[in-house]
């Protein structure tokens, strides 16, 4: 099946606060602004990496005229137990994002951990939500594959 | 940031949470679990059932059960050694609950697991036991496995 959909271009980050989201997003994982904009009824408020145009993240308050006061209380519930989904991310030097957002503040996970794909570490946001931040070591499948079955044998 | 009390609570649970993925196999040190949550060691556990939907302890059986079952996929390391590695100072405390988590025994799981290869957290999520049936929460202390 074709259906010609090419590329994830916009997806959306709940927060509970822009401002903050900006002080984390941009300030400590790197990311810029593209836009931010007062709509009125919002305010559309998207990030994306260095050098990149897209795929922006909407940094977005629940809340809006589309949820009731039920709904909102019960998403802000969820993202603060952290139920909601999470963004995944890559670095060119994992060791050096680690340090950073470590001396930042920034609630760690997990800390660096080696996986047959490349090494990564966890942490949240300020609000709830999940990152991951992988430095992939561009191992092919059938790579990945072996080190998976070594790391079975050489933990024997 | 304006979060209501409730929101509050449940970040500084979740902070809670987190720091017993992170450690989970050492033994579980509520004063200090609960000093993360700027709440009494007695009222810790409480509001960690009202937010999570069960005591600390269980989350913490489930979370080591979880590392068990990936151990126990990944490599032919003996049961013993996979039980201590995830935290359980005791075989019998380790079958036991392994057995009352998933539903069989680490021998009779480690012979129908087939390896996963998927980003680890998300398996270690994933892939963690449900609430299946009670397991006795008598024990004293946490980490007194």
């Amino acid at each position: 099946m074709n259906t010609h959909v090419s590329a994830l271009r916009i997806t959306s980050v709940i927060v509970l606060d822009q401002d903050e989201a900006l002080d984390f997003y941009c300030g400590k994982l790197g990311f810029e602004v593209r836009d931010d904009a007062d709509l009125g009824f919002m305010r559309w408020l998207t990030v994306a990496l260095p050098g990149q145009e897209h795929p922006q993240l909407l940094l977005e308050l629940p809340g809006g005229p589309h949820q009731d006061a039920a709904t909102a209380a019960a998403v802000r519930d969820l993202l603060t137990k952290g139920a909601l989904g999470g963004v995944f991310l890559t670095s060119d030097d994992l060791h050096a994002t680690y340090a950073s957002l470590r001396d930042a503040g920034v609630d760690i996970t997990q800390e660096p951990v080696e996986q047959p794909y490349g090494t990564d570490f966890g942490l949240r946001d300020p609000f709830g939500n999940h990152i991951r931040i992988s430095q992939l070591s561009g191992a092919t499948d059938e790579e990945i594959e072996q080190r998976y079955r070594e790391q079975a044998t050489s933990a024997s | 940031m304006e979060l209501s009390a409730r929101e509050d609570l449940n970040r500084r649970m979740l902070r809670a949470r987190d720091e017993m993925d992170r450690r989970y196999a050492e033994p579980l040190d509520v004063p200090s679990l609960a000093a993360l949550t700027h709440l009494s060691p007695s009222r810790f556990g409480k509001v960690f059932r009202e937010v999570f939907g069960e005591t600390p302890h269980r989350y913490l059986q489930r979370r080591r059960v979880e590392r068990a079952m990936a151990l126990l996929r990944r490599t032919d390391r003996p049961v013993t050694e996979v039980a201590w590695d995830v935290g359980f100072a005791s075989l019998g405390t380790f079958s036991r609950t392994f057995s009352a988590v998933v539903g069989c025994s680490p021998s009779e799981f480690r012979q129908r697991a087939e390896v996963v290869h998927a980003p680890t957290c998300f398996v270690a999520a994933w892939t963690r036991p449900r609430e299946r049936t009670t397991v006795s929460e008598k024990q004293p202390a946490v980490g007194a496995d």
